[in-house]
């Protein structure tokens, strides 16, 4: 079993803290340009704490750093972490559409030779 | 042919694809339904998929085994939830253990198969793939890089 390794650990933090809307909006736009967090508590329906807190979920998941200047914190978006979970979900909906891909092929085939029982040996498969 | 569209939502954690094929339903659904059929496609060709068991009516189980090229294998298991030939199917698939049972310890996908017949000529099969979870997906997600999914890790090389 490969439960419980670092790295999914790490991969844990990252999928809960992207299921939240505020938080994937945080993200973009902390993408684009850098924010402080008294700017960004302004623009969401919620206290000060309440956007701390979600902050705090995105910096533990790697998907924004803090920086302090002055008196303010910035925020700026890790564009790294946002491409690894990109190539995360790609991978799996290529998987799905190999999978269609395949289906396609074998019900072609099935079409084709209709005489052929569909109980054919499974050594037929690609190895 | 094939995947005519396929969309995320990152809310609902679904994957929803959309395929046309020139064969009427049955025939779409022959390829669910029929185990040898089956794991002609369910594997990727580096871990093709062998269905011991496969029972298609409410409650009934199936169980696989995906063996990769390295001697590794990874079984799993299929739940049937709703079934209605040839347009409907609805089950969940999961992880299994060495001896085939499933592992309540791994993340459960539920899974919704419509088949309809196109307007003219043809069908158009459509599968939701739903995680209950976000930990569930990101679990899933991530075995994906470790096993089976050899062929979306060429693609994913490219990303990276």
């Amino acid at each position: 079993m490969v439960a419980g390794t670092r790295n999914e650990e790490r991969e844990d933090r990252l999928f809960h803290a992207l299921a939240d809307a505020t938080r994937r909006d945080i993200v973009t736009r902390t993408m684009r340009a850098e924010h402080s967090i008294t700017d960004l508590a302004r623009d969401y329906p919620m206290s000060f704490a309440a956007v701390q807190k979600h902050i705090a979920v995105l910096e533990r998941a790697e998907l924004v750093t803090k920086q302090r200047r002055g008196r303010e914190q910035l925020v700026r978006g890790n564009i790294e972490t946002v491409r690894r979970t990109h190539a995360l979900l790609d991978a799996f909906e290529a998987s799905w559409r190999d999978r269609l891909g395949r289906f396609a092929q074998v019900l072609a085939a099935d079409t084709d030779g209709r005489t052929e029982p569909s109980d054919a040996p499974t050594e037929a498969r690609s190895t | 042919m094939t995947v005519t569209r396929s969309t995320r939502d990152a809310d609902a954690r679904t994957l929803t694809v959309t395929a046309e094929f020139d064969a009427p339903p049955a025939r779409v659904w022959n390829l669910w339904a029929d185990p040898r059929l089956l794991e002609r496609w369910w594997g990727p060709p580096t871990w093709p998929a062998t269905f011991t068991e496969h029972d298609l009516r409410p409650g009934g189980r199936s169980r696989y085994v995906m063996h990769g090229p390295d001697g590794g294998t990874s079984p799993g298991w299929w739940r049937t939830v709703s079934v209605d030939p040839p347009h409907q199917f609805a089950f969940e698939n999961g992880f299994a253990g060495p001896t085939g049972e499933p592992d309540p310890t791994m993340p459960v996908m539920m899974i919704r198969l419509a088949i309809e017949e196109r307007a003219g000529s043809g069908t158009r099969m459509t599968v939701v793939i739903a995680f209950s979870s976000s930990a569930d997906m990101e679990q899933v997600l991530t075995m994906g890089m470790e096993e089976g999914m050899s062929a979306a890790m060429g693609q994913m090389d490219m990303v990276l």
